[in-house]
């Protein structure tokens, strides 16, 4: 039972061992200051890395992303801007590069397409509501009403008026 | 009229879903079109794979139609596409040139003696950085460039006879007819 404990607490943490290894990959780059390293970290969350696609730059240990990280940290380095950086990749690899791609027409579905979809679904939803206000009170006759009051015990009509 | 729209709306969107799931299929996540197709090839001028001294550089692809194909011995897919490289390289219609991404020099030469050797040349990029600037996220990888060193082309994952016939050979033969 407890050796059990023990192997099912060891796997538990093993995705922990294994994050904290993959975060040492970007302790060889050297930084003056922690806001420094912190803007590096900022800006390499931002990139994706083409090769696993669903990692950042700063997650992934592609043989790619090591060399990106390295090629963003010596034009950090070398004073460029974020632009300029994010302008490097991007006419490199595209678009897809950027986890927070740009509003321009190519990209509108990816950004206006939720909240269409959205407006519809509300649309819709207000109707649905709607009709279902006027035909709850039309669709019952006054034989099956007092019927329903007689199976529920009801005196309603006085209530009805109250309301 | 509007007793018919409650089916056919739903239908409609459902079409759509399908429609959009369908071409799901066929398209392949891994392939990333490049930004780089319709412009000038980035610049570069690197060792040569057989003899270190010599360079070669973008110059040497233009003028004429050229193939840049990016390989290295540690890519699985790319022993696979040698073969059909050969045959490109058979065919004369072209000159292929080589980037031998961040490889090693032995094992590459020890590659083409073995393999056969489809390339006019080859660049040996062992740092990657050319790599990074023609956009390269995996071996192999196939550019197409015109007379005036314009891209005209990427083909991402190993070529195959089917592209070579389809896709490779009619844009060659396209290319080489403009002046």
């Amino acid at each position: 039972m407890m050796k059990r404990l023990v192997i099912v607490l060891a796997l538990c943490l093993l995705p922990v061992a294994v994050t904290v290894q993959a975060g040492v990959t970007l302790e060889a780059f050297k930084f003056e200051t922690k806001a420094e390293e912190q803007h590096f970290k900022d800006l390499i969350e931002e990139l994706r890395c083409l090769v696993c696609q669903n990692q950042s730059l700063a997650d992934s240990d592609a043989e790619l992303a090591h060399d990106l990280r390295a090629e963003v940290y010596d034009m950090i380095q070398a004073g460029k801007s974020d632009d300029e950086i994010v302008e490097f990749l991007v006419a490199r690899y595209g678009d897809f590069v950027l986890y927070n791609p740009p509003v321009k027409p190519a990209n509108y579905l990816i950004w206006f397409g939720p909240f269409v979809l959205l407006l519809v679904a509300g649309f819709l939803l207000l109707r649905a509501i709607r009709r279902q206000k006027r035909t709850a009170v039309t669709d019952i006759t006054p034989e099956q009403r007092a019927k329903l009051d007689a199976v529920l015990g009801n005196t309603p009509p006085q209530q009805d008026k109250q309301q | 009229m509007t007793r018919y729209l409650r089916y056919l709306v739903p239908l409609a969107v459902f079409m759509v879903l399908v429609a959009f799931l369908y071409r799901g299929l066929s398209l392949d996540p891994k392939r990333v079109p490049s930004p780089l197709v319709g412009k000038p090839m980035p610049e570069f001028s690197l060792p040569r794979l057989k003899d270190p001294a010599a360079t070669l550089s973008n110059s040497d692809l233009m003028g004429k139609v050229s193939i840049l194909n990016i390989w290295a011995t540690w890519c699985v897919s790319c022993r696979a596409e040698h073969e059909v490289l050969l045959l490109l390289a058979k065919t004369g219609k072209v000159d292929i040139y080589g980037l031998n991404y961040k490889d090693e020099r032995d094992k590459a030469q020890q590659w083409l003696a073995q393999l056969g050797d489809p390339y006019v040349a080859n660049a040996f990029d062992a740092d990657g950085r050319v790599g990074i600037d023609w956009g390269v996220y995996g071996a192999p990888e196939t550019f197409i460039t015109d007379r005036q060193g314009i891209i005209r082309h990427k083909h991402i994952g190993p070529l195959t006879v089917d592209a070579l016939n389809n896709e490779i050979l009619p844009l060659i033969a396209e290319l080489q007819s403009t002046p």
